[in-house]
């Protein structure tokens, strides 16, 4: 069955984009691959492959968590559906 | 789930070890010997030789990393024998000494007083006496567990933790409880997971050697860094593919050893000591680097899973890639040893993928030549600590 996003854990509150884009507005098929669910998400923006999508809306100050762990912090507000990267989010290490 | 061969065809050696390959290798001792050792080579075929850029002056921990990679390279059981060319005896000596240990046959040859041509004449001579030697050698069934297989990742981007570093994870999964030696590295790259991994260690004593070496990396960095490192972690190109930080690359990396618990850690080209299982050594995340001490600590197969891909191999030890990015096994196709991007398309799952790499290994084991080979990389790299005196 095809996909568009995967999660790895069902904690985590982001996406990886594995088809080549996802266009704003495009209606995406989710797997979760811990317990091989799936799940629906409208994009926001144009996100490319192996980069990010915000499952949930993030508030400044936010953990991200990928893998079922803290990957970093939220440094602007992320709407679901938005693209998550080095613009939004920033290692807590330093 | 495929069955596991319990066999593959390798290079029996006097020591007991087995390799995959069959090198006779030129090896300088130091930076100055290289022209020496690359003529040697250049004279005679079936040799490699082995050029890098220390070796003198050196001191303390790095002069003896400096001996234990020299020592352990020319002692990996995918060396048939080995011709050593330094520029004074004495330190010669000392690693022809170490090698001769393992009953393969080692030459040592010194150029001070003698000059270039008159040590490449005697060493040809040698080395075309070796070469031959070797040719002869052939592969007999080894068990499975004479597989060494050390991993190591490069170029990663989001596919490499979802997908390429899992599948090496499902490998390692099946494949340790059949007595296999693993090794992991990139002591750098954990950072962000280091107190998950130190839980993984299988007793306290190996927790708490993780923990110092990984603290004891960290100090370093906080103490040369005259800025932290999110210039170099994660790399521009990692963030081209779409990661974040170096706590994502951390765990993307981790996936490599699965459910796996490492039973020791090993200083950089340390040989282990304790038997069959899973160990973590302090190595640089700088692909050759690592790759270069994990060859010299007798790994004698490696697995690299790329994203954007990475390119590198090794002279002695074969290094298979594998990517689940499709756009990599597309336009770097003859980069690619192992394709599972099929996992990202929802067409194959990590079970799938892991025997796809299993079958890999144990081609390239009983003698497919990598991508790498194919291509001719060999970078051989040697790690240095700090300055020479």
């Amino acid at each position: 069955m095809a996909t568009d996003i995967i999660i790895h854990d069902e904690k985590d509150n982001v996406g990886v984009v594995v088809i080549e884009k996802i266009t704003p507005k495009q209606d995406c098929s989710c797997w979760v691959m811990e317990n091989d669910k799936t799940v629906s998400i409208q994009s926001a923006d144009e996100i490319p492959l192996g980069h990010k999508i915000a499952m949930i809306n993030l508030n400044e100050g936010d953990t991200i968590i990928k893998y079922g762990h803290d990957i970093g912090k939220v440094v602007k507000s992320i709407k679901k559906g938005e693209h998550v990267h080095v613009h939004n989010v920033k290692t807590k290490k330093w | 789930m495929i069955e596991i061969p319990k066999s593959f065809l390798g290079y029996k050696r006097e020591n007991g070890r087995a390799g995959t390959r069959n090198h006779v290798i030129i090896l300088p001792v130091d930076d100055i010997s290289n022209a020496c050792a690359e003529a040697v080579a250049n004279n005679i075929k079936g040799t490699t030789a082995l050029p890098h850029s220390y070796g003198r002056l050196q001191f303390g921990a790095d002069l003896e990393l400096h001996f234990r990679t020299m020592i352990g390279t020319a002692k990996n059981p995918n060396v048939a024998a080995a011709i050593i060319i330094g520029i004074e005896p004495k330190w010669t000596k000392r690693i022809v000494d170490e090698v001769a240990k393992t009953g393969k046959p080692v030459e040592g040859f010194s150029i001070e007083g003698a000059g270039d041509i008159e040590t490449i004449m005697k060493a040809s001579k040698k080395a075309q006496e070796f070469s031959i030697w070797a040719s002869e050698k052939q592969r007999e069934e080894c068990p499975i567990s004479d597989l060494w297989i050390s991993v190591k990742c490069g170029e990663s981007d989001t596919t490499s933790g979802l997908a390429s570093n899992p599948t090496v994870g499902n490998l390692m999964d099946k494949l340790e409880p059949l007595g296999v030696h693993l090794c992991f590295g990139e002591t750098s790259e954990l950072t962000g997971a280091e107190t998950v991994c130190e839980k993984r260690g299988k007793t306290p004593e190996a927790q708490e050697k993780f923990k110092k070496t990984w603290n004891d990396y960290n100090d370093f960095i906080l103490k040369e860094a005259t800025d932290d490192l999110s210039e170099s972690q994660p790399t521009a190109g990692n963030i081209a593919g779409g990661l974040t930080t170096i706590e994502e690359k951390a765990f993307g990396n981790f996936q490599k050893i699965g459910s796996r618990q490492f039973i020791d850690v090993l200083t950089p080209a340390e040989e282990p000591e304790k038997g069959p299982g899973l160990y973590f050594m302090d190595t640089s995340s700088a692909a050759a680097e690592c790759v270069t001490l994990q060859a010299a600590g007798g790994f004698n197969i490696h697995l690299f899973p790329t994203g954007q891909g990475n390119i590198i191999g090794n002279p002695i030890e074969p290094v298979i890639k594998l990517t689940a990015n499709p756009l990599t096994a597309v336009n770097m196709s003859e980069h690619i040893d192992c394709d599972v991007s099929k996992i990202l398309s929802r067409e194959m799952n990590l079970s799938e993928a892991g025997d796809e790499l299993i079958k890999t290994t144990l081609r390239v084991a009983n003698g497919r030549l990598t991508c790498a080979e194919a291509l001719g990389h060999r970078e051989f790299v040697m790690t240095k600590l700090y300055r020479s005196a």
